[in-house]
């Protein structure tokens, strides 16, 4: 979709840009555009080459999978930041607070009563025989009742008060370590801004996500020591390995890999150097299939064997809960409305994308019509693998896809191609303008649930191009929510 | 703390000591290898630099020659040599990396900023003169990174553990060269002190940076037996062994001192220290210098996988 013809955050219209003068920019963006005229292009590359040495140094990377070359790379960060008003922002968080809810009390259900399913709200075999479905979970019930604890919700924004959702993260949401840094870094590069704008602080994310962990611990109940929480990495070759010890070191809590971990009679201990201590919270950033070798992927060395008995026995959380992929499949969130309706009784807040499931045979004639015109995604994919955008694929990619479509339909969903909005973000070629989408982090403990004001902002650092995913070549910017 | 933290801290600290003193040494053995052949200088200088970092095999079985150029690439860049600068502060860095929470920012960014200097250079000197900053930049690293540690490193575990594997390491190096120069043969006629003899212990003294130190100790000529008594029994040189293990064993007290427990690290560590209080230089060069050195490098092994075995790694 060409920038022009997309909705810009500062300008309204992307073709502004250049002959900015006699358009109107929005309220939040003022103080930006004003900030924008006044830097010579000399000053902004030396704030962004400064910008670039900070998150080198501290050793930010993240390395792609299939890449010899890159095995850590720096995510590409933006200093223009990116400004939603706090009116928009408190719609936006009513409607990420229903959407979670609706979320936690899906995983509920579909692993207990099955409610749902009897309504007829969703066919029963796409929830049953969902790969994200986890049979070994139906019957439980985690500590607090509480199934995703950290959820990232991907928003795009196409008009001025037009937001979806573009898909939701209710397994191991990333990203959460570049929005505290991003912020960090804006904080020492232009601290005039701040002083001028009145910005929403997200340092408080840390605690937060520490407190809803303590308060899904299993133990707390018997009182007197705190918690002992800590966070379960694959290791330091996962791409996202920097987040996972920067989210342990601000939490302050042990970055454990599986085989520091052991269950004995159903109870987990770490290994220390003082003996064994034992773990009530597992705040774990590894997938499912890799988490207990005994019960998932007997291949698996990253997990704990009899890790999942301990979970059974109640005497460990972990965070967020086995089975949430079902959440994340991509044809369950084109139920989404429905989804929420059920279970709230109130009309989504968050419109959600028209969405074609290619496992209904209408559906699936629709896309292979107009395949060069939209979205193909994998029901169970993240990260932007496996997905095809029609508008800039050359045809034999088309073809190719064609035929994935026609052998495994079930395994794909398609959706319009939108015009996601567009922000001001510094470029070689000076200020242009690259769409953007935003992952707000949603944190659920039983002490309530928290979202911290803003969020990632991802950006496609190519002209044009819609893919925002950092494993895709995508950036960052901070995100700031402003009094207005 | 986790046992695999401390495993890392522990490995950490001693590649990053290992990187100081290969430093160390190829500048002592440039210094000795330029000298005029009748001063001790030509191709017998680096054959020691190899032995003392325990490569000469290693250099030999990859078809190396003795060319300085090709053993400083060797001992510098060559990432096939796991004891290699750049290789140790690689291993270096990936431990710290595996145990970021428990270092400072500032301890991080020390070695994560010198990992990506030294990277910089590749894997092949460009020149001869590129080997100059090259050490010098890992020497500066190393001492950045300890003073990071020293002024903002928590009093804990993971700083007694990192603390623990420096000084482990460096009685390590510290034996392995003492005794590859005392296995110098000498050129017949020459007498000791001679002048071969001078510069080859002051190189010694130099790699360790003690030359200064062995004039205010002894206000003497350089004579092998005052080097040996101050490399190993002085306790004011921090790389003598005496030294080393008054270290060792501080920081496995305060390591107990938390944990309330102490075990087989702590006999062997005290049982070294004492040998090493009680003895006197005459002593160990009547019982043989290069048997004491070796059964004390075979010793400081054993206390290594005893720390290794005591504290779960």
């Amino acid at each position: 979709m060409p920038a022009a013809t997309a909705f810009d955050e500062m300008y309204g219209i992307g073709s502004a840009y250049g002959r900015a003068s006699d358009v109107d920019v929005s309220l939040a963006y003022r103080s930006i555009q004003a900030w924008i005229d006044q830097s010579p292009p000399a000053v902004m590359a030396a704030r962004r080459r400064q910008a670039e040495l900070f998150f080198r140094r501290i050793g930010i990377t993240f390395a792609v999978y299939g890449d010899p070359d890159a095995t850590e790379r720096l995510i590409p960060f933006d200093i223009v930041p990116r400004i939603l008003a706090r009116s928009e922002w408190n719609i936006l968080e009513q409607g990420l607070k229903q959407r979670v809810a609706a979320l936690n009390a899906f995983l509920a259900d579909v692993y207990g009563p099955r409610d749902i399913l009897r309504a007829g709200i969703l066919p029963e075999e796409l929830v049953l025989h969902n790969p994200g479905y986890c049979l070994h979970m139906a019957g439980r019930k985690p500590p607090g009742g509480i199934w995703t604890h950290i959820a990232g919700i991907d928003l795009v924004r196409t008009g001025p008060d037009e937001f979806y959702v573009l898909e939701d993260n209710a397994r191991t949401p990333s990203g959460v370590s570049y929005m505290l840094e991003n912020r960090e870094v804006m904080l020492k590069l232009v601290p005039e801004l701040f002083n001028s704008l009145k910005v929403a602080p997200v340092e408080t994310y840390p605690e937060a996500l520490l407190e809803t962990l303590a308060s899904v611990s299993p133990r707390k109940a018997r009182g007197g020591n705190a918690p002992v929480c800590v966070l379960l990495t694959p290791g330091s070759h996962n791409s996202a390995f920097y987040e996972h010890s920067f989210l342990a070191d601000k939490l302050g809590i042990e970055l454990v890999e599986g085989s520091d971990l052991f269950v004995r009679d159903d109870i987990v201990y770490m290994r220390t150097t003082e003996g064994p201590e034992r773990v009530d919270v597992i705040y774990r950033r590894l997938d499912d299939a890799f988490i207990d070798p005994l019960v998932f992927n007997p291949a698996s060395m990253l997990g704990v064997p009899g890790l999942m008995a301990a979970y059974g026995a109640g005497n460990v959380t972990l965070a967020n809960a086995v089975g949430t992929g079902v959440a994340d499949d991509k044809a369950i969130y084109s139920y989404m409305p429905e989804i929420i309706r059920f279970y709230t009784g109130e009309e989504p807040l968050l419109n959600n994308v028209p969405t074609w499931r290619c496992r209904e045979p209408e559906a699936l004639g629709y896309v292979l019509d107009h395949l060069a015109e939209l979205v193909v995604k994998e029901v169970d994919g993240s990260g932007g693998y496996g997905m095809l955008i029609g508008p800039h694929a050359p045809a034999a990619t088309l073809a190719a896809f064609a035929a994935k479509l026609k052998a495994q339909p079930d395994k794909f969903i398609a959706q319009p191609t939108l015009a996601l909005s567009t922000c001001p973000t510094a470029t070689d070629a000076g200020i242009a303008a690259r769409h953007v989408d935003l992952r707000p982090f949603v944190l659920t403990g039983t002490n309530g649930v928290h979202i911290v004001p803003g969020g990632l902002t991802r950006v496609a650092m190519t002209p044009g191009s819609l893919v925002v995913n950092s494993s895709q070549g995508g950036g960052t910017k901070d995100t700031w929510v402003v009094d207005d | 703390m986790l046992s695999r933290s401390a495993s890392n801290l522990y490995w950490m600290g001693r590649y990053l000591e290992r990187a100081d003193f290969t430093a160390r040494l190829i500048e002592a053995t440039q210094r000795l290898a330029a000298l005029p052949t009748s001063y001790g200088g030509a191709g017998n200088a680096w054959e020691s630099a190899l032995a003392a970092t325990w490569m000469t095999r290693a250099h030999k079985e990859r078809g190396l020659t003795l060319d300085e150029a090709e053993i400083s690439d060797f001992l510098t860049l060559d990432p096939s040599n796991p004891s290699s600068i750049r290789s140790c502060l690689e291993a270096a860095r990936s431990n710290a990396r595996a145990v970021r929470t428990a270092l400072t920012e500032e301890g991080w960014e020390a070695i994560n900023t010198a990992w990506l200097e030294v990277s910089r250079y590749g894997t092949h000197l460009e020149s001869r003169e590129a080997l100059g900053p090259l050490l010098d930049l890992v020497k500066h690293a190393v001492s950045a990174f300890e003073g990071a540690a020293h002024r903002t490193m928590l009093r804990g575990d993971a700083f007694w553990f990192t603390s623990l594997g420096s000084a482990i390491e460096r009685a390590d190096n510290s034996a392995r060269l003492l005794d590859v120069k005392y296995h110098l043969l000498l050129p017949r006629g020459d007498t000791v002190g001679g002048s071969l003899d001078y510069f080859q212990w002051t190189t010694i003294l130099r790699t360790v940076s003690a030359m200064t130190a062995y004039r205010w100790v002894y206000r003497d000529s350089v004579k092998p037996w005052l080097v040996a008594d101050l490399l190993i029994l002085n306790r004011q040189i921090p790389r003598s062994l005496a030294s080393c293990y008054d270290e060792i064993l501080r920081q496995l007290d305060q390591l107990a001192s938390v944990t309330g427990k102490r075990g087989p690290a702590h006999r062997l560590a005290a049982a070294g220290h004492a040998r090493l209080s009680q003895s006197n230089i005459d002593a160990i060069f009547a019982g043989g210098l290069h048997e004491f050195l070796t059964r004390f490098i075979v010793d400081n092994n054993r206390l290594g996988e005893a720390v290794a075995d005591q504290y779960l790694f």
